[in-house]
């Protein structure tokens, strides 16, 4: 994989999901800062509990975790829409959301929006959108796997009833058939390279031939299904070879998902810019990823040793 | 007593404060410190405890080391040294905060901890030794000595008073193990010999021998809470340690057998008459062996 040594943000990554490999790997890669949106967790969760212990877990030990790797570390919170459709516990959520919202790092109101687009699903997105708009938070929204193109545009509608200005909403999972619809409206538009089921990055590729830079974000929601969190590395390089512009690939990997989501005043460059060699055994992230006698590392973190010798220390 | 004391923490934590952030923080926080101080419901404590950041900015206090010393005339153990502005901040709301009531206090207080960032936890932890009501936080800083987050680890467990005065012996071994265990230096921990005991002098031997039937090898301080408690048992790895090709753990040794009064601690102190005669002079202590572990 070739990069020209560029600098990447991921803006869609559940990272709770993936190892310390997968860390290593993208830092090695150029990723430097990552934005996890609260989702769900492949199963519905049944208790108010799990939903704050999640929400904490993304602004605590993640943030932490993803900072041994010298990667800075965002969230977005919101209540996704699968579970917004259990609509006692759902209840209970909303009131949960604005203890979070307003924490350090959180960049915005997500990943909220449509699944099956029922009328629970429809009343938690719209009260979720007031809830951004009153804390000034940029919203991104989840679009559905089926019907996506009418759920897509009904997203973008909704947004506009409920008076946000496009600028601050990202419309994710975008795909050849919606995004001219989403650009024309003036919103961000995301494209999740996501193998099988989304965006393949050939087509990513086209996607930029066609419309340019403008507004397009690339990420790649590596969650716990089969996906990769190298997707947005890979997509640069692929794009470099196909003869698309060093300038257009830093757009869509890298700034425009600042631009967007920096709107919260929570994300800026210096944060990952004054601070770019890792040191584990530094005060401040000194910790027990190293469980006692480990080595910590010094300047690049090295690569999974796991293939490369049978002996384990 | 902690009616006056309260009221020259906050002065002292302002005064600093002042110093450091700008004038449109100092004003933010006066506003949200008046808002908290009538506050009947702790909501008017959330949402500017966790905003602080924004306002106040994160960066390191500098201290003279006139303010350190009126921290620890304060309040005795207090060591604001690896503090930030906004640590300061949230630090003074929480302060802000009504507390004749114990039970409302501490229940605004631990539903705080329940929702904290990482930012929060530090600061959260970092303030119990200033916190009215000390005893209601017990559990909730037990709890946070199992925290895998290193930094907040270090503001429960390091230059902090708190465990030393509240924690029963079986959370203070905790402390002092995991401490070693997750590579950070002992000496920065408040009251470490005055609280060594001799189940924590077991332990740690027993830790020293589990690392060493791996190959591996302990800091040389672990021996400061072992020293005193010496028995037939632990004085073979102190021999182990005078027989050992690292220097330190010869010092470290020595300096265990000082605090012993086992007669054949202070035998072995007597084989090492050069080592013996620098502790005599003050050339070497347990402050030196922490620094060298820092260092290494």
């Amino acid at each position: 994989m070739n990069t020209l040594n560029m600098k990447f943000i991921d803006p869609h990554i559940h990272m709770t999901s993936r190892t310390t490999d997968d860390y290593a790997a993208m830092q090695k890669a150029g990723i430097v800062a990552i934005i996890e949106p609260a989702f769900w967790l492949g199963q519905p969760r049944t208790e108010l509990g799990s939903f704050k212990d999640y929400y904490s877990s993304l602004i605590g030990w993640e943030r932490f975790r993803a900072s041994q790797f010298g990667i800075k570390h965002y969230c977005t919170i919101g209540l996704n829409s699968k579970e917004a459709n259990n609509e006692a516990l759902a209840e209970e959520v909303m009131d949960l959301l604005p203890l979070f919202i307003c924490k350090e790092g959180v960049v915005g109101v997500g990943e909220i929006g449509y699944d099956d687009q029922t009328a629970a699903e429809d009343k938690y997105y719209r009260l979720q959108l007031d809830l951004a708009k009153e804390a000034n938070l940029p919203v991104q929204i989840h679009t559905p796997h089926r019907d996506k193109k009418a759920g897509t545009i009904r997203s973008m509608e909704v947004a506009l009833e409920h008076k946000l200005e496009p600028h601050m909403v990202i419309v994710d999972h975008n795909n050849e058939e919606t995004v001219r619809d989403v650009l024309d409206r003036g919103f961000w538009a995301a494209f999740t390279i996501y193998p099988n089921t989304k965006m393949g990055n050939e087509r990513m590729v086209e996607i930029v031939k066609q419309y340019g830079s403008e507004r397009i974000i690339v990420n790649s929601a590596a969650d716990w299904g089969i996906s990769d969190p190298l997707a947005v590395p890979k997509t640069a390089s692929l794009m470099l070879e196909q003869g698309i512009s060093v300038d257009d690939i830093h757009k869509v990997c890298y700034q425009n998902a600042l631009d967007a989501f920096g709107q919260s005043g929570q994300m800026k460059e210096s944060d990952w810019m004054d601070n770019t060699t890792i040191d584990q055994s530094q005060k401040l992230f000194n910790n027990s990823i190293l469980r006692g006698g480990q080595l910590p590392t010094i300047g690049e973190i090295r690569t999974n040793p796991i293939f490369d010798s049978n002996i384990i220390r | 007593m902690y009616s006056n004391f309260l009221p020259n923490t906050i002065a002292f934590l302002e005064q600093l404060f002042d110093r450091q952030a700008t004038p449109a923080a100092a004003q933010w926080l006066k506003e949200k410190q008046n808002l908290v101080r009538s506050s009947e419901t702790g909501k008017d404590l959330y949402l500017p405890f966790s905003a602080a950041p924004r306002y106040v900015g994160k960066s390191m206090l500098s201290l003279t080391p006139d303010e350190l010393e009126q921290a620890s005339q304060l309040r005795k153990g207090f060591n604001p040294t690896n503090w930030t502005t906004d640590q300061l901040a949230r630090t003074i709301l929480l302060l802000s905060l009504p507390h004749d009531n114990a039970d409302n206090y501490s229940k605004t207080i631990l539903k705080l901890f329940g929702t904290a960032d990482m930012g929060e936890l530090v600061a959260l932890y970092a303030a119990l030794p200033l916190l009215p009501h000390p005893e209601k936080f017990v559990a909730q800083a037990t709890e946070g000595i199992r925290t895998n987050m290193g930094n907040v680890y270090e503001a429960i467990a390091l230059n902090n008073p708190y465990p030393f005065e509240n924690f029963i012996e079986a959370a203070w071994n905790q402390l002092v193990l995991k401490t070693i265990f997750t590579g950070k230096s002992l000496h920065k921990i408040y009251g470490l010999d005055e609280r060594s005991n001799p189940d924590l002098a077991r332990m740690l031997s027993d830790y020293a021998h589990e690392r060493w039937a791996a190959g591996r090898t302990v800091t040389p301080e672990l021996w400061r809470p072992v020293g005193p408690y010496i028995n037939e048992t632990i004085i073979s790895d102190i021999k182990k340690l005078f027989a050992s090709e690292n220097e330190t753990e010869h010092e470290a040794a020595a300096l265990a057998c000082t605090q012993s009064s086992y007669p054949e601690a202070q035998a072995l102190l007597d084989q090492h008459p050069l080592l013996k005669h620098k502790i005599k002079e003050g050339q070497l202590n347990w402050s030196h062996i922490g620094q060298k572990a820092i260092t290494a």
